[in-house]
């Protein structure tokens, strides 16, 4: 096996050096009734044309969006990512390299975190930003661990129902052993109501107030107003963006939110089944000695040139075991790579682009297909790239998504998975990668079916 | 040779209007916006990103890239990290469109490669830890610690036992206790025998009624077989707890020993270290759970199944679930390299790579043990724990200064000051992909620091772009973003 460098000739060269007559030998501390006396029971090694020839042939069970053209959104997006990020990302250097702990031989991958760190606040408006969490999801629940570390007499977290439904699973599952309240606010109108909000921010008890903008239903929320609300009431707002959002909207250091986290995925990541992803995680000033994960600073050397380190390791766990800020240890860092390249190659400009290009071609869809299949729009409040329609019934929405996918679309999620009132309702997510031919032949496609239908 | 010019900060390389156009602009006014979206809500001016030509970025990032140590390039002996060669074959198959091009919420049946790939995965590690189920789920090898002792917990509130406490050895990481106190327990250290082994004494006086879970790290992070391990599971289970084993340490025991048939009840996996996933710089990673059958229905959501053969499907329905730990199903990218590492190397290979991790260990030790001190035994497992407290009293030459020098002499440092036990602690694992010229030449260049005046060793690294930041300097005044007005004022 090529594989292992050692020749026979040496292992027996090596076993004599270190003074036993075989490798078992080497494992005889290991007592022999919890030893395995068979050999495991995996299929037969493969030679690397076998695994490739096996792994074609099941990358080719699957059909991605190389084949279909895909509407599918809730949290993963197929945005367009340009060649740079995956070519900087396959450097072997960067990406058989390990957490800085020496930071003499690490420069580049410090550098490159410092970097993400600076353009994630340049992207949320926020003070500091961590070197990245595992994904959106777990971000949020940090974050939150975070608001109620910061105000122990405060134990309730209200989180609207319009929040992605998997990160208010994670978030249940984080705080289930915790003295927090999760408190869930309807948005029956696709939008947290600031009136809604005020009486669930009763006197003192709420700790944060969580705000996904835009939220799950695509549709844009009044941030600064409840921003305002949730101040008013002495609570944190954590708020849960879109990043290609914010090449056009609001950033959330500017509508005062105290938090934010975001799935970076839309930045240069593979949709690959839901991960690895990217979970950004930025905060005020204030909360910096409460941030979990990797954070880099810049100092000197003994020579007195700048440079950069792992610093305030005294939040995290090697050093503070128990008392520690999370028990979180890696960041992701080669995915934090991706979207520092993405984020450098696309500029201001770039970003303001492809958040043109969504919002134009959604509200193009958007349009025609209410114009054309008669489908009804879910909500009125104003979307970005995201928007839900109402079908005629639950049976109707899979009809739908199994006849356009006959046409070759992804055309939608289905609403009822996760929110039984809006069972017969369809979420469409439209990217720059769209074009109109594409969105074309979906209207037409709908329309025919509800027209058979 | 470093170019100084493009490994300036990419602020500092912005040249305003110099931008790429990667997509067509839509024809679009700022009043076609606001008819779309409330003013109040849009942005007033654009986020203040760098704005850089392809070929400045390119050389920047790539001139960055050739300031970091990696696997491809030297040899890591970060003990504990296991910093193994990572197959190009696993990288460029994970990276197949058929991988890589898939919505998570794609519908099942569009996605059965996929899921007999994962299914089969969860089998086979399975088969290697020795239990009755998996979830692919976790996102890091402290994310699967989390799940674990999320499940645990739950586990015991269904049985209606309220038990708050998790004992954890001394030597272990740090992560386990930071993991046991996010899942809401107590934490209780467990002290460690003149051998390097878990006191027994020690373990029974804080065995109780409310002891939840025993975590241990085996072998244990002096690179130690806890040959009393059958032992401890059974006091554990005695007072009706459970034994959690990390599995950061796998890369010794494939195929010789299984956790589950040591008595543990659940486990996780390291697959970026075990199964040769690349490090990626700090991430990602993953952290496979792998758990006895009593445990098996508190595993989060969704669990893949096998409707009927050949068929797969993702079961949401599961009452006792813990929930889920993040979005989505996992690090499907490194979870793919995972499978292709297994395939490939089948039973037999995965013994060999156990047997020459253990061999390079063992071997590396021979040689090393007559230059620096080993407290812990002349046999180990995957890694040992050299001790520089002798040559630190005697000449003032620090572990973190041997550590130093070493990256002038081409290698990446030991892991230093870990495990705590040990003072002036060297971590070394060399891993199975190191030759033995390499190992070799690792221990000429420590025999030659031992003797290098100790000046020498305590300014060390002499031959890198940069030696010893001023750490504390970061710590006290942080700095942890780019501002203009900070620009190139010693850069």
């Amino acid at each position: 096996m090529a594989y292992l460098p050692q020749t026979e000739e040496e292992v027996r060269a090596m076993l004599a050096a270190i003074g036993v007559p075989d490798i078992d030998s080497l494992f005889a501390s290991i007592p022999s009734d919890v030893r395995l006396n068979r050999p495991l029971q995996l299929p037969p090694a493969l030679t690397e044309l076998e695994l490739t020839q096996h792994l074609e042939e099941v990358a080719s069970q699957n059909q991605g969006t190389h084949q279909f053209t895909c509407f599918l959104g809730g949290g993963a997006y197929d945005h367009f990512i340009p060649a740079v990020v995956d070519f900087v990302a396959s450097r072997s250097e960067f990406y058989t390299s390990y957490t800085p702990y020496q930071p003499e031989v690490s420069q580049g991958n410090l550098q490159v975190f410092f970097e993400y760190q600076t353009l994630i606040t340049q992207l949320t408006g926020m003070d500091v930003s961590n070197a990245s969490l595992y994904d959106g999801a777990s971000a949020l629940a940090e974050a939150v661990l975070m608001a109620l570390g910061s105000q122990p007499g405060r134990r309730r977290v209200i989180v609207p129902e319009n929040v992605h439904p998997e990160y208010r699973t994670v978030l249940a599952t984080y705080l289930r052993y915790t003295s927090a309240e999760i408190v869930l606010v309807p948005t029956p109108k696709g939008i947290v109501e600031p009136e809604a909000l005020s009486q669930a921010l009763d006197a003192g008890s709420v700790a944060c107030v969580i705000l996904q903008q835009p939220n799950f239903f695509g549709c844009v929320e009044s941030a600064g107003r409840i921003s305002e609300i949730t101040h008013q009431a002495g609570a944190i707002l954590i708020a849960v963006v879109d990043p290609i959002s914010l090449g056009m909207l609001r950033r959330p250091g500017d509508y005062g939110a105290d938090i934010v986290v975001a799935e970076g995925q839309p930045l240069g990541l593979p949709m690959a089944w839901g991960g690895p992803y990217l979970g950004i995680l930025a905060c005020r000033e204030t909360f910096l000695r409460r941030l979990p994960g990797r954070l880099v600073g810049q100092t000197v050397d003994r020579r007195g040139n700048r440079c950069w380190v792992l610093t305030l390791q005294t939040r995290e766990q090697h050093i503070r075991r128990e008392k520690a800020t999370s028990n979180i240890c890696t960041n992701q860092g080669l995915m934090a790579l991706r979207a520092t390249v993405y984020l450098a190659a696309m500029g201001p400009g770039g970003l303001r682009r492809v958040a043109e290009a969504c919002l134009q071609k959604a509200h193009r869809l958007y349009r025609q297909l209410i114009e054309k299949t008669g489908l009804k729009p879910l909500f009125s409040a104003p979307f970005f790239k995201e928007f839900a329609l109402q079908a005629n019934s639950a049976d109707e929405v899979v009809e739908l998504l199994e006849g356009a996918q006959h046409e070759g679309f992804f055309a939608g999620l289905p609403l009822g998975r996760w929110y039984p009132q809006y069972a017969d309702a369809l979420l469409i997510a439209v990217t720059e990668k769209r074009t109109e031919q594409g969105m074309d032949h979906l209207v037409e496609t709908l329309s025919n079916l509800r027209r058979r239908g | 040779m470093r170019n100084r010019q493009a490994t300036q900060l990419i602020f500092e390389l912005s040249q305003p209007g110099t931008g790429e156009e990667y997509i067509p602009a839509v024809n679009f006014t700022e009043d076609d916006i606001r008819s779309f979206l409330p003013a109040e809500e849009l942005a007033t001016e654009l986020p203040p990103l760098p704005e850089v030509s392809e070929p400045v970025l390119i050389r920047h990032f790539i001139n960055l890239s050739q300031q970091n140590m990696s696997v491809d390039t030297h040899c890591y002996p970060l003990g504990s990290c296991t910093m193994k060669y990572n197959p190009k074959r696993n990288d460029r198959l994970a990276q197949l469109p058929g991988f890589q091009n898939i919505h998570p919420y794609q519908p099942v049946e569009t996605i059965q490669g996929l899921l007999k790939v994962l299914y089969s995965l969860q089998e086979m590690l399975a088969e290697i830890a020795g239990m009755d189920a998996v979830t692919l789920q976790p996102a890091a090898g402290a994310h699967g610690e989390l799940t674990a002792l999320l499940i645990a917990a739950a586990y015991f509130r269904h049985r209606g036992e309220h038990r708050n406490t998790v004992l954890i050895p001394d030597v272990a990481h740090g992560t386990n206790p930071a993991s046991a106190a996010m899942a809401g327990f107590r934490t209780v250290e467990v002290k460690s025998n003149a051998h390097g082994l878990v006191d027994l004494d020690d373990l029974q006086s804080k065995l109780n009624h409310q002891t939840a879970v025993f975590m241990i790290t085996n072998p244990n992070t002096l690179g130690l077989f806890e040959t009393q391990i059958r032992g401890i599971a059974e006091m554990v289970h005695g007072v009706g707890g459970l034994v959690y084993m990390d599995g950061a340490n796998m890369n010794a025991m494939m195929g010789i020993v299984r956790p589950g048939d040591c008595g543990a009840d659940m486990m996780h996996f390291n697959p970026h270290k075990t199964f040769s996933g690349p490090h990626g710089g700090g991430g990602p990673g993953a952290g496979p759970v792998a758990v006895k059958k009593d445990l098996a229905d508190f595993l989060p959501v969704p669990v893949i199944v096998e409707k009927a053969p050949g068929q797969f499907a993702l079961d949401e329905d599961r009452p006792l679930s813990i929930g889920k730990v993040r979005s989505f199903y996992g690090n499907i990218g490194v979870l793919l390299r995972t499978y292709a590492y297994i395939r490939t190397q089948g039973a037999e290979g995965l013994h060999r790579v156990s047997q020459r991790a253990v061999l390079n260990a063992n071997y590396l030790l021979s040689q090393l043990r007559n230059i620096i001190p080993v407290p812990h035994g002349s046999r180990c497992l995957h890694e040992f724990v050299a001790s520089a407290l002798k040559i630190k009293t005697s000449r003032g030459v620090s572990a973190m200064d041997i550590a130093k020098r070493l990256l002038d002499y081409g290698f990446h440092a030991p892991t230093v000051y870990f495990p705590l036990i040990v003072k002036e602690a060297l971590m070394i694992e060399p891993t199975e992909t190191e030759s033995k010229a390499t190992l070799d030449a690792l221990v000429e260049a420590l025999r030659l620091i031992m003797q290098e005046p100790p000046e020498l060793v305590r300014e060390a690294p002499h031959t890198t772009a940069i030696s010893r930041p001023d750490e504390v300097q970061a710590a006290r005044k942080p700095i942890l973003k780019w501002t203009p007005s900070a620009d190139g004022s010693n850069g």
